[in-house]
């Protein structure tokens, strides 16, 4: 007998590998009522939560406040677990975890996804349960930053970071490259993005590393360049979701305007090579406060608001929501848990990594005290006075379908002697199909 | 005639025995085979939690999907470029090593080694090679040459990915030829010379029909591999630039676990298990008219 048949047989094995994953699907569609005042369970129940931070602090963090509600509610919990998904898969194996019937209690939602995880009713309502429980304070939070996460009258999912996009500024590289100060151009009214440019090409120049590197994009994932855009007052599609507008002139403009700054001034990294601010691999970088984190004191920096367009500045922030799954298996006991998370009390300590979205703890000196690495002068220019009137980064009900099809159009962008115009005009033909759906 | 009571006891012992495989073979290769056609059948929104029976409707979607199209045509692409340069490289190579030398059994183990890499771990630091700034450009620039942005440029990226999985396999396929060149008599060799043929009409006419069986083996092997490249394309191309890297394979992982069309997914690997099994089927077949004996 050859190889052969047994290899056939492999390779329907690997084929077949898919369904093996999906043959563990559990019919389970959980309780999909609103959840209240959970009733107590026959025994105290396992809760878990799908995170995409690594961080141990924060991972501690959180156990401490779990650690205080499984103490508060025995008869309810007996142990709450955060489990680590990492950041680039984090959805894929989400969704991989419902399709094999093994839906967590509470997951962490990006705010891409939300319009799709919202309107799927894969997500318990919250209101009723933030609203009803004692002390949360509900009205606290602010409405522009639970718009995304609602559907009708119901809330999906609790924003509990909304996360400002601003420039950190490696001001070792700009002193020894001459370059002036960031934030000595925020006060007088000179941060705009051609000035960075300037900055970043020339401190690149000089240092033999990298300019300004737009943080987590790397040429895939377009939806960060909103912290550019939106400096152009430029969007990927209308506000409903149902027209393309890659090909308006606001945004060819604004790539023109990257695209060039990329390939003419070399003050961006060109596709392919990988710079990491944090580890002195680059001069700015354009990313959330909430990595203020990762920071040591290998080098001085500072942190600025994003620069100014040629429509003015525009604060662009990045969320992320905790939901609650209708096809976990304890959806009440999840809300309420959820409800005691993010209480006003434990609110504030999660502020140290994540602007929380409570108007009462949206000020410089609260978020300083949560917060030593940044002084209250920088976190109320750059996150307090941020989240008021800041745009979020793109979001579709057909995100997952229309982020790759638009990173698949914008690979031809990334080289040298690429046509904008072109480029735009043959995206928005490949999405206007996907946003007429 | 009932058994008797010894060969019922020797029965029961061979199920007994063969009781693990096939009951594992049931679990995991056959009914998740069966799970994937009933899939297909059906659309499946993994967050609404809906499963519905659609039907062919996955299958006609096919037809009309400009993606799949695209996906075919990368995966004719890698496949034929991996096969072709894959048992090129690994015959010369057998060949080349199978000369009485010093320093052979050296070379051998130095295209050997990549084989037992980690796939990923390879794939990787070749990811680094091959950026716009990586080892390979800087190496070219030393000669002068300003090589291009591999795995950004289409018709770049693809031959990188080609090469980078040539190199990672192609010392098992050059092992298996140099067991087949070792087994080719010497006096047929010698009987040949004596008739005056030389190298290359040795090598036509004597060696390469004596070790066709096992060049049999290496196409089947190469080609349904090639079938099922996933790891490479994902931690080096994620499809891209365009969709010049997106295979078959990824299209269908992006399928299922990017958009969540499970059930469109589940019919794309219908089709992928059909085209492997076509394929082999015809090399199983074809091997009457080119492979000069069975194993």
């Amino acid at each position: 007998m050859s190889a052969h048949p047994t290899r056939a047989r492999r390779t329907a094995a690997a084929v077949g590998a898919l369904g093996t994953a999906l043959a563990l699907t559990s019919c389970a569609g959980g309780s999909s009522a609103p959840a209240g005042e959970p009733e107590t369970p026959d025994e105290p129940v396992e809760l878990r939560m799908t995170v995409w931070t690594a961080d141990e602090a924060q991972l501690e963090l959180f156990q401490t406040i779990a650690d205080a509600y499984v103490a508060e509610n025995p008869e309810l919990v007996a142990g709450v677990s955060f489990e680590t998904i990492p950041f680039e898969d984090y959805t894929t194996a989400l969704t991989t975890q419902l399709a094999g019937g093994n839906a967590p209690d509470l997951a962490w939602v990006f705010e891409s996804n939300a319009p799709e995880f919202v309107a799927s009713g894969a997500l318990v309502d919250l209101r009723p349960v933030l609203e009803g429980t004692d002390g949360y304070a509900a009205d606290d939070l602010v409405p522009s930053a639970l718009s995304l996460w609602e559907d009708g009258d119901g809330l999906y999912a609790y924003p509990f970071s909304t996360s400002p996009f601003a420039v950190f500024v490696n001001t070792d590289q700009l002193a020894a490259a001459g370059q002036p100060n960031p934030a000595d151009l925020v006060a007088d009214g000179g941060w705009t993005f051609d000035a960075a440019r300037d900055i970043a090409a020339a401190t690149a120049q000089d240092t033999g590393k990298q300019g300004l590197v737009v943080r987590d994009f790397d040429y895939q994932a377009w939806e960060n360049l909103a912290t550019v855009w939106s400096g152009w007052q430029a969007q990927p599609w209308s506000a409903d979701g149902t027209e393309c507008t890659f090909t308006d002139p606001a945004m060819v403009d604004a790539l023109t305007w990257f695209h060039d700054a990329v390939f003419t001034d070399g003050a961006l990294p060109e596709p392919g090579t990988t710079a990491d601010f944090f580890a002195g691999d680059a001069a700015m970088t354009i990313t959330q406060i909430s990595r203020a984190s990762s920071l040591d004191d290998s080098f001085s920096w500072d942190v600025v608001p994003l620069p100014a367009g040629p429509a003015g500045q525009q604060d662009v922030v990045g969320q992320a929501g905790i939901g609650v799954f209708a096809a976990g298996e304890h959806p009440d006991v999840a809300a309420d848990f959820l409800a005691y998370f993010t209480n006003p009390e434990n609110a504030a300590q999660l502020a140290a990594y994540f602007p929380p979205p409570r108007a009462s703890l949206l000020n410089g000196e609260d978020l300083a005290a949560a917060n030593p690495r940044l002084s209250a002068e920088q976190l109320e220019a750059v996150v307090v006075e941020s989240v008021q009137d800041a745009v979020t980064k793109p979001a579709h009900a057909s995100f997952a379908k229309l982020s790759e099809t638009v990173r698949a159009e914008l690979d031809a962008l990334w080289v040298e002697d690429a046509d904008v115009e072109a480029v735009l005009a043959d995206t928005c033909a490949a999405i206007t199909p996907l946003l007429e759906d | 005639m009932a058994a008797s009571a010894a060969v019922r006891r020797d029965r029961l012992v061979g199920y007994t025995m063969v009781a693990p495989v096939v009951l594992g073979s049931l679990a995991f290769v056959v009914l998740p085979l069966v799970m994937v056609v009933w899939y297909s059948l059906h659309e499946w929104n993994v967050l609404a939690n809906t499963f519905t029976f659609v039907g062919a409707e996955n299958y006609q979607r096919m037809a009309a999907d400009p993606g799949l199209a695209d996906a075919l045509r990368a995966t004719l692409w890698f496949s034929v470029g991996l096969v072709v340069v894959n048992i090129a490289l690994a015959l010369l190579l057998a060949v080349l090593l199978n000369q009485r030398l010093p320093g052979t059994t050296t070379f051998r183990t130095f295209f050997f080694s990549p084989v037992v890499v980690s796939l990923v771990a390879w794939t990787i630091v070749w990811s680094f090679l091959l950026q716009a700034d990586g080892g390979i450009n800087g190496f070219l620039s030393v000669l002068g040459v300003e090589g291009p942005n591999w795995l950004r440029r289409p018709d770049a990226a693809m031959a990188a990915v080609i090469i980078v999985q040539v190199f990672k396999n192609v010392g098992l396929n050059m092992i298996l030829f140099l067991a087949a060149l070792q087994g080719v008599p010497e006096e047929l060799q010698e009987a040949a010379r004596l008739d005056g043929a030389g190298a290359w009409r040795r090598f036509r006419s004597v060696t390469l029909p004596l070790i066709s069986p096992t060049v049999l083996l290496v196409s089947i092997i190469t080609i349904v591999g090639s079938l099922e490249v996933f790891a490479q394309i994902d931690v080096l191309t994620g499809g891209g630039p365009g969709s010049s890297t997106t295979v078959l394979v990824y299209y269908l992982y992006q399928q299922a676990f990017r958009f969540n069309e499970f059930g469109y997914a589940s019919a794309l690997a219908v089709l992928l298990f059909v085209i492997v099994l076509v394929l082999t089927l015809l090399q199983w077949q074809s091997r009457k008219r080119w492979v000069f004996h069975e194993v």
